[in-house]
């Protein structure tokens, strides 16, 4: 590498700030008004930090207590994790042999070019039939039927990253396995599985995050405790219900909690999946 | 064995597959066809065959093509935003300064942070009387006094746009950092040697590399924006006198809060219709790059 | 995340003990907003005081916005176990009755109830002779004033008129006290909707005539403008037109506004030292009127509780509306809410505390005027809304954007 000015070694520290700030302070700023008493959110000049901290709305969303906020609250994290936890693991399930079988079998290539393309398929063209069908299946406002409909948006995008998975696995691995006399689910199992871990682990998590993310289904789908998700929820007490800013953002926090762990945990992850199904697909 | 056999038992595999996606989504689409040309209601009674009615009155109302002009407008502002600063903060990221590891791993924030969280959070922040924006302006001296970002047309969208564009730029910014890492050190020191200014060596020996990953992004995101809904279903609702209304939330209004399902199934699937186009428009290019990056 | 582990774990636990409870023989849910009128904890100790009375029937409530409750209950239709209760705005039964999403009550309506409860509020739910459940919040638009502002302004009385609010507010701008002294609720949003109804209500103007739209001439057009005078003269605040109930709440009782338009919820709330900074400061008068017109204008805003079709346990439902609708429920919670009962107005317990809101109220609930009565309201009120935010925006003339609304007003 060359050397570089002391002009240049300026700019790029001060782009780096200026990044920096840009990506940190609102969600700086979101923590921040969970730990604002009332009384700072409404001050004009603003407090930009809480002379008394206040953990107290932490205590009110996380409660337990039946028939109270925090119950509806914790109803709807529960219900979140319910459905994007299964929407995923199925999503899995039909992703790997189908993923395996495009994979290997090239002639049936434009097969998968269909079902990738229902990706970009609007929401709100399938949501009426959708609607009408849970509906006289006895399935809206349940967890079933919200993550069946999951699955509408689950189910091609980690065909896509298996299938992309599995291309960088040496068909040869497979072959040599056969010629030893191995059946194909055997090879499949002993060869082939245990090397697409990886793969199959960020296609989960890519799920997890689609489900846990998901808002227009949620909204129109499901309409009390029983099946309501999180997105929901927030969007309600963000929509007038609550007039204590710092509650709205209180439910803000917890609901990117398990996202943003999951983000910096397996950024490395995340990144490569997504840049090798971009590139292959 | 056989190429049939292979080809039979790859259908087999795909089995689970299909069912599911003709149950979730091939036969809604169909069901959405039948509905676009009766005046069925959501709920309770079927609704009798209309023939182009609905196309029509659909396509010729002032309302449609207002929603229209301000969802491409959206998309266009926003995925445009969206790789320029991308690719700009992935240049800064692949220069070597203290701190850069850390300053990568937080690029995955904004993007983590759920959609329904972002707006709210930026709602919050544009907020007229009590927001971080007009608090943070007024304080530096670049504003005299408090406005209203998310009441006036011109400024909602731009603050729309910026929220949108807070989320997804960094990851077309951790998506072209990644094509950077594999462009080859020797060809750019070979470009310095043979004195490229800074611009044609991007031009010329970087942006290959990055063509083909960008353009994918390129497209998801632009398909995405075509579709938006909840960003603006918790920022504006469409408001104010409908200026951040975008097809999505149009379609809603006629389908669920009119109840209008025939005439909502016709809205949606001309909404269908302009997304496979744009799709197979940028498929051609996808096809063009792809070729000239490999 | 341990604590969330041990919360859900918690919570789970919790529900499977509520299981085992063998008394609760039948669930009923029921769907009421957050967001004026009563408060939630006021909804959920009702309730509570309910099923301690009934052991047998348990109740699971939903809190929802005003902005999701239309859109809310239409969609649970579709589902068997959808909601059993649900509460609906005046607006609504017309589109209701058409669409059969609530069940006609007519013969479930004693001769006590009728006798009891003040007439006006039966008109929030009847719709072509026929009852669809029980009213329960009565209510409408009163004019909120910081007696201290107008006290330092050295104005006397609170205004009569609509053209009196304006000199008062340009008089306390003019002074100082307040930069924008008159808040409104005038977002994309039915909140706009009721603010005009009133002004509507003020200059004689009406919203249909022979089912055809009529607010596009006289009394509809000269309430437009007149919001649009207001927004533009600099008394009005200008983020008015981003404002729902709540914002308008937050900056009057901030200290901010001189004048505010809203619902009873606001007086107590605004009065309360914990939450609000004019606690002891806020008056309360009728919204006004207008000079050789009504001498008070008001918004019919009240809601009342019905039984859904779909429900499954409809006699357990209309149990649990009678028991939320009943007098002593409604006097004993009638601080953020005025009773439906007209016996209740002259009751000791109940106006004690409030005598200014009580006497507001009398005159107020008497001239209250309703909106439309359509079951393809939710358009009207689209177009309406658009109407207003344009002209406040100068997108267009009022005259202009009412005559486009009418157009599309899809009656």
């Amino acid at each position: 590498m060359a050397q570089r000015s002391l002009a240049a070694s300026i700019a790029i520290y001060a782009a780096a700030l200026l990044l920096a700030l840009v990506v940190l302070a609102p969600i700086v700023w979101l923590f921040v008004m969970s730990i604002s008493p009332a009384a700072d959110l409404a001050a004009k000049p603003l407090h930009w930090w809480p002379e008394t901290v206040d953990f107290s709305r932490y205590g009110v969303l996380l409660s337990s207590v039946p028939n109270s906020a925090g119950a509806a609250f914790v109803a709807s994290l529960y219900n979140s994790l319910i459905v994007a936890g299964s929407a995923s693991v199925i999503a899995i399930l039909i992703a790997i042999p189908a993923g395996w079988a495009v994979s290997r079998t090239p002639s049936i290539g434009w097969s998968l070019g269909i079902v990738i393309g229902t990706y970009m398929l609007p929401p709100v063209a399938l949501a009426v039939p959708l609607y009408m069908a849970l509906a006289y299946l006895g399935l809206l406002n349940s967890l079933l039927g919200l993550t069946l409909v999951y699955l509408t948006i689950l189910a091609p995008f980690t065909t896509w990253l298996m299938k992309s998975g599995f291309d960088g696995i040496p068909r040869e691995l497979e072959a040599a396995a056969m010629l030893d006399g191995a059946g194909l689910f055997t090879t499949l199992r002993i060869i082939t599985l245990p090397l697409a871990l990886p793969v199959m682990g960020t296609s989960a998590l890519f799920a997890f995050l689609l489900a846990w993310d998901e808002f227009f289904y949620a909204l129109l789908f499901t309409s009390d405790q029983r099946a309501k998700t999180l997105t929901v929820a927030i969007a309600d007490l963000a929509g007038g219900r609550v007039s204590d800013y710092g509650l709205i953002a209180t439910a803000g926090v917890l609901a990117a909690l398990p996202p943003v762990l999951v983000g910096l945990l397996m950024q490395r992850v995340l990144i490569s999946g997504l840049t090798n199904g971009g590139v292959k697909g | 064995m056989s190429g049939t056999w292979l080809t039979t038992r790859a259908w087999l595999l795909m089995l689970p597959l299909l069912i599911v996606m003709i149950a979730v989504i091939g036969w809604p689409m169909m069901d959405t066809v039948r509905l676009s040309f009766t005046d069925s209601k959501l709920v309770g009674t079927q609704g009798s065959f209309v023939g182009l009615d609905n196309y029509v009155r659909m396509l010729s109302s002032t309302n449609f093509t207002r929603t229209l002009v301000t969802t491409l407008w959206f998309a266009l502002i926003s995925v445009t935003a969206e790789m320029v600063i991308g690719v700009l903060a992935a240049l800064l990221l692949n220069q070597e300064f203290y701190g850069r590891t850390v300053l990568r791993a937080l690029m995955i924030l904004p993007w983590a942070l759920p959609t329904i969280v972002n707006a709210t959070l930026w709602r919050l922040i544009y907020n007229p009387e009590y927001g971080a924006l007009n608090a943070a302006l007024t304080q530096i001296g670049l504003l005299d006094a408090y406005r209203s970002w998310l009441g006036e047309p011109a400024t909602a969208m731009i603050a729309l746009i910026a929220a949108d564009c807070w989320k997804n730029f960094p990851l077309v910014a951790l998506i072209a950092l990644a094509a950077l890492q594999a462009v080859p050190r020797d060809i750019v020191s070979a470009s310095l040697v043979d004195g490229a200014n800074a611009w044609n060596r991007f031009r010329y020996v970087v942006l290959p590399y990055l063509a083909g990953p960008l353009v994918v992004a390129l497209v998801l995101r632009t398909i995405e924006a075509f579709k938006v809904f909840d960003i603006i279903w918790v920022m504006t609702r469409g408001g104010p006198a409908n200026s951040t209304r975008t097809l999505s939330i149009l379609v809603y209004q006629e389908a669920f809060s009119f109840q209008r399902a025939g005439s909502g199934a016709s809205l949606a699937l001309i909404v269908t219709l302009m997304v496979t186009l744009l799709a197979i428009a940028y498929g051609t290019v996808v096809k063009k790059f792809a070729g000239s990056a490999a | 995340m341990k604590t969330i582990k041990k919360t859900l774990l918690g919570a789970a636990l919790i529900t499977a003990s509520l299981s085992s409870h063998a008394l609760a023989e039948t669930k009923i849910n029921a769907l009421f907003m957050a967001q004026a009128a009563y408060s939630e904890a006021d909804v959920r100790a009702m309730a509570e005081a309910f099923t301690k009375a009934n052991p047998d029937i348990a109740v699971n409530l939903e809190f929802v916005p005003y902005e999701g409750l239309h859109d809310k209950t239409v969609l649970a239709q579709g589902s068997g176990g959808g909601y059993d209760v649900v509460l609906f705005d005046v607006i609504w039964p017309a589109e209701y009755a058409a669409n059969n999403v609530l069940v006609d009550v007519s013969s479930k309506i004693t001769d006590d109830m009728k006798k009891g409860v003040l007439p006006g509020a039966w008109t929030t739910v009847q719709y072509d002779a026929k009852y669809y459940g029980m009213p329960w919040i009565l209510d409408t638009k009163y004019l909120f004033y910081n007696k201290e502002m107008l006290e330092k302004a050295g104005i006397k009385a609170p205004p009569k008129t609509w053209d009196e609010l304006t000199e008062q507010a340009k008089i306390i701008k003019d002074k100082g006290l307040a930069q924008t002294p008159i808040a409104w609720s005038w977002s994309q949003a039915e909140a706009a909707i009721c603010d005009y109804t009133t002004l509507v209500s003020a200059y004689g103007g009406e919203f249909l005539k022979d089912g055809k739209p009529a607010f596009a001439q006289g009394g509809g057009l000269d309430a437009l403008k007149y919001m649009v005078t207001s927004y533009k003269s600099g008394l009005t605040n200008p983020n008015s037109k981003e404002f729902l109930e709540e914002d308008v709440r937050k900056v009057f009782q901030n200290g901010d506004a001189a004048f505010a338009l809203n619902w009873t919820y606001m007086y107590n709330m605004a009065n309360d030292p914990k939450d609000s900074k004019v606690a002891g400061k806020v008056g309360v008068v009728p919204a006004p009127g207008v000079a050789g017109g009504h001498d008070v204008s008001a918004v019919n805003g009240s809601m009342g509780l019905g039984v859904t079709s779909a429900s499954k346990h409809p006699d357990e439902a209309w149990k649990f509306i009678t028991f939320m609708t009943s007098q002593k429920v409604q006097n004993d919670y009638a601080k953020l809410s005025l009773p439906i009962w007209s016996s209740s107005y002259e009751d000791p317990a109940v106006t004690k505390g409030q005598e200014e809101l009580i006497a507001a109220a009398k005159r107020s609930l008497a001239a209250m005027y309703p909106r439309p009565t359509t079951p393809t309201y939710q358009e009207l009120s689209t177009a309406l809304q658009q109407a207003i935010q344009e002209s406040l925006l100068g997108q267009s003339s009022p005259e202009d954007a009412l005559k486009t609304a009418a157009d599309n007003s899809g009656l």
